[in-house]
């Protein structure tokens, strides 16, 4: 397979990647690279090789998953670049083609797609309270603490409408709306995007020795120390 | 010449916003973290303004955080967002409002790709067509719902109680804007002001009174980073960019800070809770860190609205210290009751960074 002809079908990569200067502008207004191993000018002019060989161990490694899609780089390439959106693109290769699990960072997909897929199907929003727990965020500080332990009377003070009927903040979404987003994902390839991910991740488990508990929770929560500067 | 280029580049980033009829859509992020500002949005734009603010409970998320955490297929974000657009249509609404700066710029990403790509829309449409059986027109005007309280600024402003002024020395308070990445770094003739110069929040500052103030890193990232937040691994890189940001602003003494994206307001808050609590650094005066604000929760405070009722207790930043330099009168008491004056206790207090 030509690794470079696939990302060309990505819409993101057509209107992301032309001709890369290699200026260095992108590393330069990058977040990411304020805080990773990671340069993003190296990842487009990689990609710009067309070198099947080297575009397969970028699908693989951990350096495609350090950015945070900011998109600061896409004002300021002086060629309209966008390396963020080149990102996108090499990120979804590597989920289908099924290589994201090769890295520590890319094996980070399941707990993702298990917070953001469940919470849009089960209660349609992205971040919802019920999953939103204070255990896995005690950076959100003892005021949210308290916040979540009277959460029902806390919402009410904040005049939202929680899981109630009719228009309002963190509203209940009718089921009828839910089918419809559970419709989409079936026609769209959301669904079979979330068991692909799934049957990946339980692969990788198995050759890891670990069951998915704990893979899933390795994933989430571990962070080796090569990633940083 | 330099002025008259200024100008130029200004006059192309001006946008048109109709001044009535819009069809809302809620933020994921801000129902949970901000739930009072959208209610204050609706208040403020229907009760003081008196515009026409339309919402349906059938509207559903927009996707954008599970598409930028590379969660979903960028087709089925595309068919969510023209379910969204169909039930705007179904309304007899043409003027789009979200309240999400990821929605925002997910929809001008979208709309932007279905003009280059015709053939991709066709092909949406097809798909929601066969999931949801709905049909849909594209907005004729997409503004983000900062650009609508930007819009009315100078309402607001004749109808203030309270102005952004140091009440004992006179001098206009020094607020800090930041705005959310994805409202213009894609596609910056979308923003008020464009990417490099955007006014959506220097104008509602000027417009009620204060200064805005510059510094180095006034355009980098709060440090969200979507898969860098959300797991729980990756969080250093948010720390960090937010760092960046305080160290950068601290030399000019803000007095606040406010903002238009869902997550900045509580990333900023949230992570001088954790430095403080880490390494003893704090950013404001006197052991406070520097407050955040929704542009809601500023307006409602200019508006003269109780800083409870706006959701402030909420914030782990105390607020007083700007409420009292404006002279708003507040019941510390109050701060953490419920509906009717119910009795919640009260949160426990950081060890370092000193809080209410």
């Amino acid at each position: 397979m030509n690794l470079f002809d696939e990302l060309q079908k990505d819409y993101r990569f057509k209107e992301g990647f032309h001709n890369c200067i290699n200026c260095g502008t992108c590393t330069a207004i990058c977040p990411a690279a304020e805080f990773y191993r990671y340069d993003p000018r190296r990842i487009v002019d990689i990609v710009q090789t067309r070198d099947n060989d080297a575009i397969g161990a970028l699908l693989k490694s951990d350096t495609i998953w350090y950015c945070g899609e900011c998109m600061s780089c896409v004002t300021r390439c002086p060629r309209r670049n966008g390396p963020g959106l080149v990102i996108m693109a090499l990120r979804e290769l590597s989920i289908r083609l099924g290589y994201f699990t090769e890295s520590e960072k890319g094996r980070q997909m399941l707990p993702l797609t298990h917070i953001m897929t469940g919470n849009i199907l089960k209660y349609g929003y992205c971040i919802h309270p019920k999953t939103f727990r204070w255990e896995d965020h005690k950076e959100s500080g003892p005021v949210w603490k308290w916040h979540t332990e009277h959460l029902e009377r806390s919402l009410a003070r904040q005049g939202a409408n929680y899981m109630g009927d009719g228009p309002g903040v963190l509203r209940r979404i009718p089921q009828e709306s839910l089918d419809e987003l559970k419709a989409i994902f079936d026609v769209t390839g959301g669904s079979e995007r979330i068991s692909h991910v799934e049957q990946c991740s339980a692969r990788k488990a198995q050759e890891m020795g670990m069951s998915m508990e704990e893979y899933e929770r390795e994933a989430f929560e571990c962070c080796s120390d090569k990633h940083v500067w | 010449m330099i002025y008259e280029g200024k100008k130029k580049i200004w006059s192309d980033y001006q946008k048109e916003i109709p001044d009535d009829h819009w069809y809302y859509v809620r933020s994921c992020i801000r129902q949970n973290f901000f739930p009072a500002s959208e209610r204050m949005f609706t208040e403020i734009t229907r009760g003081v303004l008196g515009r026409d603010i339309y919402e349906t409970p059938h509207h559903t998320t927009c996707g954008g955080i599970a598409y930028h955490c590379d969660t979903i297929p960028q087709e089925t974000a595309m068919t969510i967002v023209a379910r969204q657009f169909a039930l705007m249509t179904e309304a007899g609404y043409e003027n789009y409002a979200p309240s999400c700066i990821t929605s925002f710029g997910n929809y001008a990403e979208i709309l932007e790709t279905w003009r280059e790509y015709p053939e991709l829309e066709a092909k949406i449409r097809e798909d929601l067509w066969k999931a949801c059986r709905r049909e849909f027109k594209k907005p004729k005007c997409l503004a983000h719902s900062s650009d609508l309280i930007y819009h009315w600024r100078d309402e607001i402003a004749a109808k203030a109680r309270f102005r952004l002024v140091d009440r004992e020395t006179g001098d206009a308070l020094r607020i800090v804007e930041h705005i959310g990445c994805h409202y213009a770094k894609m596609f910056p003739s979308k923003g008020v002001g464009g990417a490099e110069y955007p006014y959506v929040l220097a104008g509602m500052i000027e417009s009620w009174g204060g200064q805005v103030v510059d510094y180095p890193e006034r355009r980098h990232c709060c440090g969200y980073g979507f898969r860098q937040y959300h797991v729980k691994a990756n969080r250093g890189y948010c720390v960090g960019n937010t760092v960046k940001k305080f160290e950068s602003m601290e030399p000019y003494h803000p007095d606040a800070i406010i903002t238009n994206c869902p997550g900045c307001p509580y990333f900023l808050d949230r992570w001088q809770y954790v430095m403080a609590e880490q390494t003893g650094r704090t950013y404001g005066s006197d052991g406070f860190g520097i407050p955040v604000l929704t542009y809601e929760e500023l307006a409602g405070l200019v508006l003269g609205y109780d800083p409870w009722d706006l959701g402030l207790q909420l914030h782990q930043v105390a607020v007083e210290p700007l409420l009292d330099k404006m002279g708003i009168k507040y019941d510390p008491q109050a701060k953490y009751l419920g509906v009717d004056r119910e009795n919640l206790m009260r949160p426990q207090l950081p060890e370092h960074l000193k809080c209410f």
